[in-house]
């Protein structure tokens, strides 16, 4: 760009917003600019960075090297197995819930919308802990469930529970906003035409709302991965049986294995620039997420 | 027909030609109860099984109060800092182009799907006193990393979506002609700022303020690599709350545990009315 085009965008700029002091708005634009990246580049460009650096540190052969620790291949199984379940258990409640709120007017209906979005209200240590107080050793259930050798908390289940707490809301409060904006003329015509329940759900509704579903699946599955706080309080920190992947970070980072840490770090963001990826082509679908 | 039987009479739903309000009902309903609010209520039940001088110590007692202290005053200091940031951040993404604009927007969300767990390590080796950012501030005397500077930069990368993300519609919403009718009548920038642009974005910039704090009180995983976590000094309520549990002090955890839960449906209140104190602003200011 020679210096005629640059006098030419003054030029038109000057012409298009008259009065406008030119010089003054160019240098307001580079501080508002300068400012945003500045502040995103300290608190999370640095960040982000530093999760890959710090995971080669040592070379290509030890960030591969860590995964082949078995702590660490069981904490990725153990991440993969809580959101295999929860997730779909999670989206069958949110297709359950949308339906039941968007296509059916009842008494308490925002009550009960507000009551789904509880747990996004509450600390993560919280939605850990109530589990704890329930079937802890110490809780209302505790003695019961020894009597009966069934462990819930420092086992497999107190995760999944607490996991199932943290994303309970995810894929609800995507689609009952969006069922609700669709409205139930497409629905009320099938189903007057004499198409059965499910025919309905799956032929009419569900292609309309299935960005909306995407959307809430892949924000609920990113959470359910990487959750810590809850989790944390339920999990025992036993390695290698109930450590999930955030947990091993934890326990690797603070025994100052920072390769290990990090290498596994390094997945979980890929995971996120992943989701962040998935997120963004859903929006260019036209759908705008709640 | 008279009223009490009409009252009686009156359907709990309206009537619809549309299948499956039992099964799809009764599903939400189970589940909910199941997940989400028995679980809640056995926190509060543990809490009143306390007798009101036991709670009372137990939530006002000096390491408590010292966590309070630093939950709500690192929560609050962030949430200021998004309050200018976000919104200059907000402003750049609605009013200016750039390169790689369209990048920076998405990755605006990344404090949401990032786990807790690796931007906890993260900032923290970035912010210790030989990382990236830290060592030009050791020279300074300012330490970030196992202080509460560290808390409140934790706080604020979390809570920095949440501001974003609710300024950013509010901004796009200004009326250009408005400030160039405004600009016409020589009103100066910071005029404009403050008649136009200011009371249209407020509502949207409190509830962000509110939201960036409500999840910064009950943050946790994020915070505890970089906080230090010495009592009365780095340490946060919910980090209390765990070394309670650890300690099979479960009522003790449960009393700081209804303490947080009022916090956070007191928060919630305040954002519903914030929220619809914006959409009332909206339609006055549209029509």
């Amino acid at each position: 760009m020679d210096a005629k085009d640059v006098a030419n965008i003054f030029i038109d700029e000057h012409a298009a917003r008259p009065g406008r002091d030119t010089l003054t708005t160019s240098l307001v634009r580079a501080f508002f600019i300068t400012v945003s990246l500045g502040f995103l580049a300290a608190l999370l460009f640095a960040p982000l960075a530093t999760v890959f650096v710090m995971a080669f540190e040592k070379g290509v052969q030890a960030y591969v090297h860590s995964f082949v620790d078995p702590d660490t291949a069981s904490a990725i199984k153990l991440t993969l197995f809580t959101a295999a379940v929860v997730v779909p258990l999670n989206t069958l409640f949110g297709l359950a819930a949308s339906w039941a709120i968007a296509k059916f007017e009842f008494r308490g209906k925002s009550f009960l919308i507000t009551l789904i979005d509880l747990p996004l209200a509450v600390s993560p240590v919280i939605s850990g802990m109530v589990y704890v107080l329930l079937f802890g050793l110490q809780g209302w259930f505790g003695v019961w469930l020894q009597d009966h050798d069934i462990s819930i908390i420092f086992a497999l289940p107190g995760i999944v529970l607490a996991t199932m707490f943290v994303t309970f809301p995810y894929v609800a409060r995507e689609l009952i906003p969006l069922m609700q904006q669709l409205g139930n003329d497409e629905e009320e015509a099938a189903i007057t035409l004499g198409a059965g329940a499910w025919m309905t759900f799956f032929r009419v509704t569900l292609p309309k709302v299935r960005w909306g579903l995407v959307y809430g699946v892949i924000l609920c599955n990113a959470r359910a991965m990487g959750e810590f706080g809850a989790v944390s309080v339920v999990s025992g920190h036993i390695r290698g049986l109930t450590n999930t992947m955030p947990l091993h970070i934890e326990i690797l980072y603070n025994e100052y294995n920072f390769v290990g840490a990090f290498a596994v770090a390094s997945l979980l963001t890929l995971l996120a620039v992943l989701t962040l990826i998935v997120k963004t082509l859903v929006e260019r679908t036209g759908y705008k997420g709640h | 027909m008279n009223a009490a039987v009409r009252d009686v009479a009156r359907p709990l739903r309206q009537p619809s030609v549309l299948p499956g309000f039992g099964l799809t009902f009764g599903f939400t309903t189970f589940f909910l109860s199941a997940v989400v609010l028995l679980p809640l209520a056995a926190l509060v039940l543990m809490a009143a099984r306390m007798s009101w001088h036991d709670f009372l110590h137990t939530i006002l007692e000096a390491r408590a109060l010292g966590s309070y202290r630093l939950s709500f005053g690192a929560s609050t200091l962030a949430a200021a800092i998004n309050l200018v940031f976000g919104f200059i951040i907000a402003w750049t993404l609605v009013r200016y182009e750039f390169p790689g604009k369209k990048i920076i927007d998405a990755l605006i969300d990344m404090p949401f799907a990032l786990p807790t767990a690796v931007s906890g390590i993260a900032l923290t080796t970035v912010f210790a006193q030989n990382g990236w950012i830290g060592q030009y501030l050791e020279p300074f005397g300012i330490k970030v990393a196992y202080t509460w500077i560290g808390v409140t930069v934790a706080l604020t990368l979390i809570g920095m979506p949440f501001m974003v993300r609710t300024v950013q519609p509010a901004l796009a919403e200004v009326q250009k002609d408005l400030e160039d009718a405004a600009e016409t009548l020589g009103a100066g920038r910071f005029h404009i700022f403050r008649r136009i642009i200011l009371p249209t974005v407020l509502p949207a910039m409190l509830t962000g303020f509110a939201l960036a704090f409500a999840r910064g009180v009950g943050e946790y995983g994020s915070v505890i690599f970089i906080a230090g976590n010495l009592p009365m000094k780095t340490e946060i309520t919910p980090l209390l709350i765990v070394i309670k549990l650890e300690e099979f002090d479960y009522k003790g955890a449960a009393a700081l545990g209804t303490v947080m839960l009022v916090i956070s449906f007191t928060m919630l209140l305040a954002i519903n009315l914030l929220q619809a104190w914006g959409r009332r602003r909206h339609v006055r200011t549209t029509r």
